[in-house]
């Protein structure tokens, strides 16, 4: 099968530290990636290169075969690929349904319209029902400033779906939530991300979430792959354990 | 999403107001038409500052339809007031044309010093102008309004004060439209995050461009409002008190409502005017204390007073914060 995403010696320094050393990934369509590593080990890194935030020193990035290497975020976005962002990237005056109608304009192929409303069009049926699938339909209309973190986490990863991307970059999606709801939360996120986005790649640090969720791990250590493989194989390698995961 | 008037009542309510002037007495029409004309600038500030922009430099603008006109009106005798308000529309929406995608990739105070320079850059062109009057600039004809000629002052104030009220009605109407908008919404969105808006798909640099040009064309019809009201221009129309006035104007409104940009500036001529007579060796004492209150006391704007904050109107609710796990499960 054809690789969604194919990254071939990707490299990227900030002055002496080594973000991103020679980085070769390909991620097949319908692949849970879940990408572990210490802090700086460059997962974020990989993330914003992808996504165009970051450009690489050197090394090629390819979305279904095309070269997305020069693309801005705007570019990468339109061309399918959309993220959530650690800290969720949300515009906290606005209702949660208003940010979801902001995402729903980021698809339009023509100008935004001056005179239409913007929650015409069908872009706020759209927009609640994207809060549905997340169960937040009836927060719809509560600004996000008075939601907790958690409840932001599942309104950011909306917002990336909102384009139905090829593919979708969570980064640490559970990171803010409390153990309790850690589980509930990621079955929620991937029951609804499920029919509009088949690959994702999510950057986690939970290697409960990790074995639980992913088909496959990428273990990253000083800007490079450590390990990459099944999720068991990959978790008991003796580098990922000394390096990544201390032992757990 | 607020429920605000149909716009076919706002056009009324206009109407009513140009109407109005015929029982105003007459020093307070040239007042009320200042106010109007400062107000149209000042909206034009408003829709760029939704985007999370504040132009320091309107006056560039502002001169710009102000010679635009003065110069069609001394080149080809064209008096009238309707026309002039358009060409000035469209000499500072041209100029915004060019200056807006070059200063749109710039943000924050960069792009407020960016927008001042460019304007002190115009006054500086215009002072060394002989061909354009220099720092004295130059007069025009008296405006006319499809071919009517206004002897009696009376009548000519009053013909201005309705022009500028319609025309600044007009664009308010067209603002609240705006607000309410696709585009409006994204403005918002781009003031909060315009990384995230281009991460969702959307150029940000473009919907502070499309605003910037609004704020031009608004200000270039300001320009031919003025010079009409003076029948003068010069090169203080793009120096950057002038600027600055617009911007008090904005400040003292807040970005939440285009009435409160009238009545911010209304309330500023009333202000100004009033402490200039009775005050008149402190009267910009009196302007910077009302100012100093207005900041004060009403930190997001005048318009605050009656469009509450979507934070305060779901205070209740939000004391008891939404969980993930109850919005999941919910």
């Amino acid at each position: 099968m054809n690789p969604v995403l194919s990254v071939r010696g990707l490299d990227k320094r900030f002055g002496a530290v080594v973000a991103a050393d020679a980085l070769t990934i390909e991620i097949a369509a319908g692949q849970k990636v879940s990408l572990i590593g210490a802090n700086g080990a460059g997962k974020t890194t990989f993330v914003n290169m992808v996504t165009g935030y970051l450009k690489p020193d050197s090394g090629s990035i390819a979305l279904d075969g095309m070269n997305i290497g020069g693309h801005s975020p705007r570019g990468v976005a339109q061309l399918g690929i959309s993220r959530s962002f650690q800290i969720p990237q949300l515009f906290i005056e606005l209702t949660a349904a208003e940010n979801l109608m902001v995402a729903v304009s980021g698809t339009r192929t023509q100008a935004l319209s001056f005179h239409s409303p913007a929650d015409a069009q069908g872009r706020r049926e759209k927009a609640v029902e994207l809060l549905g699938r997340f169960g937040l339909a009836d927060l719809a209309d509560r600004p996000v400033s008075e939601l907790a973190g958690g409840v932001r986490k599942l309104i950011d990863i909306a917002m990336a779906l909102v384009r139905r991307p090829k593919l979708l970059l969570l980064d640490e999606p559970t990171s803010g939530v409390s153990a309790e709801e850690k589980f509930a939360t990621m079955d929620r996120v991937i029951h609804a991300v499920a029919p509009d986005a088949a690959t994702i790649v999510f950057v986690e640090h939970d290697m409960e979430i990790v074995s639980r969720y992913a088909d496959r791990v990428v273990a990253f250590y000083s800007g490079r792959i450590l390990a990459d493989g099944n999720p068991n194989d990959v978790l008991k390698d003796p580098e990922v354990r000394r390096y990544v995961t201390g032992g757990a | 999403m607020k429920r605000s008037l149909h716009p076919v009542i706002m056009i009324m309510l206009v109407v009513a107001a140009a109407l109005f002037g015929r029982a105003l007495p007459t020093w307070t029409l040239s007042l009320a038409t200042v106010a109007a004309s400062n107000a149209l600038i000042a909206l034009g500030i408003v829709v760029l500052a939704r985007t999370g922009n504040v132009s320091f430099g309107q006056g560039l603008f502002f001169a710009a339809g102000g010679y635009g006109v003065a110069l069609i009106a001394n080149a080809w005798g064209m008096t009238d007031a309707v026309a002039q308000v358009i060409i000035g529309a469209i000499c500072g929406g041209l100029l915004g044309l060019v200056i807006g995608p070059l200063i749109a990739r710039y943000t924050g105070i960069f792009f407020g010093m960016l927008t001042l320079a460019l304007s002190m850059v115009l006054y500086g062109a215009l002072v060394k102008s002989t061909v354009l009057g220099g720092s004295d600039g130059f007069n025009v004809g008296r405006p006319t309004l499809f071919g009517m000629i206004f002897v009696d002052p009376r009548e000519a104030d009053f013909m201005l004060y309705a022009v500028s009220v319609v025309t600044t009605g007009l664009a308010g109407i067209a603002a609240t439209i705006l607000f309410r908008s696709e585009l409006g919404l994204v403005s918002l969105a781009v003031r909060e995050n315009n990384l995230r808006v281009e991460y969702l798909g959307t150029s940000a640099n473009r919907i502070v461009t499309i605003n910037f040009i609004i704020a031009a064309v608004f200000a270039g019809a300001g320009g031919a409002f003025a010079l009409m009201a003076q029948r003068h221009i010069d090169p203080q129309f793009a120096y950057w008190t002038t600027s600055g006035e617009f911007v008090f104007v904005a400040i003292l409104a807040g970005y939440q409502s285009v009435a409160a940009v009238f009545v911010a500036s209304l309330a500023l001529e009333l202000v100004r005017s009033f402490s200039n007579l009775y005050l008149p060796n402190t009267w910009q004492l009196v302007l910077g204390i009302f100012l100093l209150g207005v900041i004060l006391f009403l930190p997001r704007g005048i318009g605050s007073l009656w469009i509450r904050d979507k934070h305060k109107k779901n205070d209740s609710a939000a004391e008891t914060p939404v969980t993930a796990e109850k919005g999941a499960v919910s």
